[in-house]
């Protein structure tokens, strides 16, 4: 049974290392392509097999838990690993178009295989330090790409990415010491049990904030969000919307993961923190984003303010928050990759990413307009897509517990979405171009490339919108999971617990 | 650098590192050694080479470009994961062969941990290579 | 001992950060490193400090005779080193790039990805 969880796993590792070795050929981009694809086949497995056991759990190398390392996939972990291989599928097509020669010789699609891997891993495992483990992974592959056959730019962005990076790292290296110290184990499962017998739970309380500064940085929330908007826009497409869409939910996912299951004895005091966080989180984000003018700078602030949803959610702590948080967590990988993808389309078309220069796209590439609507719609919480259906769930859930001023923040932020998108689409789609231009879809080179993926992401935030009962219900499921952790314990420590 | 002494002394004491870090990859797993300091010992080698004769010299002796010995090694370490299939065992499960077992003696013990350990040596050898050679040539 | 570790995990800790602080990009580098020091060492102190010999168990025996040392920080803290080590190489080799596209090590004046001020 170990296998379906290792799978998803050893898949983008073989496809890296074959794809570094053949780097200098032609053959590397489709042993991109195949691997991800082999790798949202294996998720599928998994997620089926999750979806019947409920949490599946396997030793690797049989050493018994908590001694050895320990993979588990509750629902939570199955669904991100999922969503995980969709993106990366979608984006390795997508860099068929993007990506340049050069860069491809300088081992592109070995480090994007590698941060699938290392993302793929963190949502897997079941132990804290494999989590710093695959973070590094992640991290690593990440700096690669960020600065591959980098100019000025890419290298001042880079610079401040790696430098706050870094220190989240080793704040979270600390804070996995003195848990360690406190608790004698590393563990998931084995910590939610021993936490509760550590004498001195202020000092818990002390390293649950080390872990929520060190997640919280590569969460990117206020207020620890600054290295994002400073690298995120520089990047060649893909990348961007690989980090776009997947990097800071890791950051989520690892929070969502410590301060359901392991710190939740001072939620009155944490959960406290995580929702001004949120709201902040929110609040900035959206202004930040008001500023720009740059279209991936734009969508990088929104990235921030919809972070500041999903900790909400978190924050909240009942279980139609946690839904809410799953359901947004989920829809917002597909739509913000999309969005960054599409970004990259009209760069190709118009030659700028900055939204005064460019424009006259509606008229020259309806279809482009079109598919450009969906994510955007769904991003402002527009029904019947898929992020009016996240946005209403986690309302919904600040009125039933009476925070009124909560759920007016969570709307005015949706409103100034509105202004976001409705500025890049007056000026990048529906004015004339400054410069008289007209380009057209057909001029594009690699065209299928770019816009297969841009249409598949795209229909499913329609399918997710029209038909959300099977997804709320998937999200109630793993909201209880997270609630009650008893079947996680049990999957990984075996019934002696 | 241009020194006679060091050329030929770092010959001779390439050649032992090497022969050193073999020794310390194969006594691994039961006593203190194995495949990450040996890769660490081996790229010394290299290293002190490439100080003595320069870096282009130092890649003509190491033959493969160290990007790739580090992308074989990877390769190498996760077969050595994934052998286990083949017994039915879970990811990573070492897997051991004892030639020549008799009652009281476990004859040559060989195991998968032995793999895994080489292609730790190689990813070793070839990421702190390729870092140093970069850095030195840039520099 | 336990003491004394605590008090110089304090004092790389401030020196990390007073390292940290300043413009310049390599010593910022440099009070990274100190910091994930004195994280290693954070690990090893919390791993509790036992006067053994290493955890190595004997030819022919199941278990170590001895007190032995905990092994598990010790794994911990390696693991941490090596890729520690990795990181800091390409902080090192990126602080390199980009002195040499920028032409300074001066944080404040690297803002070539930032918007142009009015």
């Amino acid at each position: 049974m170990s296998w379906y969880l290792s799978l998803p796993l050893i898949i983008p590792f073989i496809a890296a290392i074959t794809a570094f070795l053949l780097r200098h050929s032609a053959l590397g981009r489709w042993v991109s392509i195949i691997g991800s694809g082999l790798g949202l086949l294996a998720s599928l497995a998994l997620m089926s097999v999750v979806l019947d056991a409920g949490v599946l759990a396997g030793q690797m190398g049989n050493w018994p838990a908590p001694f050895g390392i320990t993979l588990v996939a509750d629902l939570l972990s199955a669904v991100m690993v999922l969503i995980t291989a969709i993106t990366g599928f979608a984006v390795a097509i997508y860099a068929l178009g993007d990506i340049t020669e050069r860069q491809e010789k300088l081992g592109y699609h070995a480090l994007f295989q590698m941060l699938l891997a290392g993302v793929t891993g963190a949502f897997l495992t079941g132990d804290l330090f494999n989590l710093y483990v695959w973070f590094e992974v992640m991290l690593i592959a990440s700096f690669g790409l960020l600065i591959l056959n980098g100019g000025k730019e890419q290298i001042d962005g880079g610079v401040k990415y790696v430098a706050l990076n870094l220190i989240s790292t080793i704040l979270f290296l600390t804070g996995i010491g003195l848990l360690y110290g406190m608790t004698g184990t590393l563990n998931f499962a084995d910590l939610a049990l021993k936490v509760e017998d550590v004498e001195n739970q202020g000092l818990l309380t002390v390293v649950a904030m080390m872990f929520m500064v060190a997640f919280g940085v590569k969460a990117a929330v206020f207020p620890l969000f600054f290295w994002l908007p400073a690298a995120y826009h520089t990047p060649s497409f893909a990348v961007s919307a690989i980090f776009a869409g997947l990097l800071t939910k890791v950051g989520v996912y690892a929070l969502i993961r410590m301060f359901t299951m392991v710190f939740d004895h001072d939620v009155s005091f944490t959960h406290t923190i995580l929702l001004w966080v949120a709201c902040f989180t929110m609040v900035i984000g959206v202004l930040g984003a008001a500023a720009q003018s740059d279209f991936r700078k734009i969508l990088s602030f929104h990235i921030i303010s919809q972070i500041g949803y999903m900790i909400l959610g978190l924050a909240l702590m009942t279980p139609l928050a946690l839904v809410g948080a799953v359901f947004y967590l989920v829809h917002h990988i597909i739509v913000k990759a999309n969005l960054f993808l599409i970004a990259g389309v009209a760069h190709k078309l118009t030659g700028s990413t900055e939204v005064y220069k460019i424009g006259g796209l509606y008229k020259s590439a309806p279809f482009l307009a079109i598919l450009f609507l969906i994510p955007a719609f769904s991003l402002a919480g527009f029904p019947p897509l898929s992020g009016f259906w996240a946005k209403y769930i986690i309302v919904k859930a600040t009125l039933d517990i009476q925070m009124w001023f909560v759920a007016f923040i969570a709307l005015a932020v949706g409103l100034m979405t509105i202004y976001s998108m409705t500025k890049i689409w007056a000026e990048a789609f529906w004015k004339p171009h400054p410069d008289g231009i007209e380009p057209e879809l057909k001029t594009l080179q690699n065209k299928t490339a770019l816009l297969l993926p841009i249409a598949g992401l795209a229909i499913m935030t329609v399918i997710i919108g029209l038909n959300p009962e099977p997804f709320v219900q998937f999200a109630e499921r793993t909201a209880a999971q997270l609630l009650d952790p008893s079947a996680y314990i049990t999957a990984v420590l075996g019934d002696a617990s | 650098m241009n020194s006679v002494i060091l050329i030929a002394g770092a010959r001779l004491q390439a050649v032992l590192l090497l022969v050193f870090s073999a020794y310390m990859l194969l006594r691994g797993h039961n006593a203190p050694g194995g495949g990450f300091i040996g890769g660490l010992i081996a790229a010394t080698g290299f290293v002190v080479y490439a100080i003595a004769c320069g870096t282009q010299d130092a890649r003509k002796a190491l033959r493969f470009d160290p990007g790739s010995i580090a992308g074989a090694g990877l390769g190498i370490a996760l077969f050595a994961g994934v052998m286990a299939v083949f017994w039915g065992d879970a990811f990573f499960t070492g897997q051991w062969l004892f030639i020549g077992a008799t009652e009281d003696s476990k004859g040559l013990p060989l195991s998968s941990v032995l793999i895994f350990d080489i292609g730790v040596y190689l990813v070793v050898l070839g990421a702190v290579l390729s870092i140093t050679f970069s850095l030195e040539e840039a520099v | 001992m336990e003491q004394l570790l605590s008090l110089l995990i304090g004092v790389l800790v401030a020196a990390s950060v007073y390292l940290m602080l300043a413009r310049n990009l390599l010593r910022f580098l440099f009070g990274l490193i100190l910091l994930s020091n004195a994280a290693n060492l954070t690990i090893f102190v919390a791993g509790r400090l036992t006067p053994g010999a290493p955890s190595i168990v004997p030819d022919g025996v199941d278990a170590p005779i001895d007190v032995v040392a905990n092994a598990l920080p010790q794994a911990l803290v390696l693991t941490a080193i090596v890729i520690g080590f990795g990181l800091f190489a390409f902080a090192l080799i990126l602080a390199f790039r980009a002195y040499q596209s920028l032409g300074t090590l001066n944080t404040d004046e690297m803002r070539v990805a930032e918007p142009k001020e009015q």
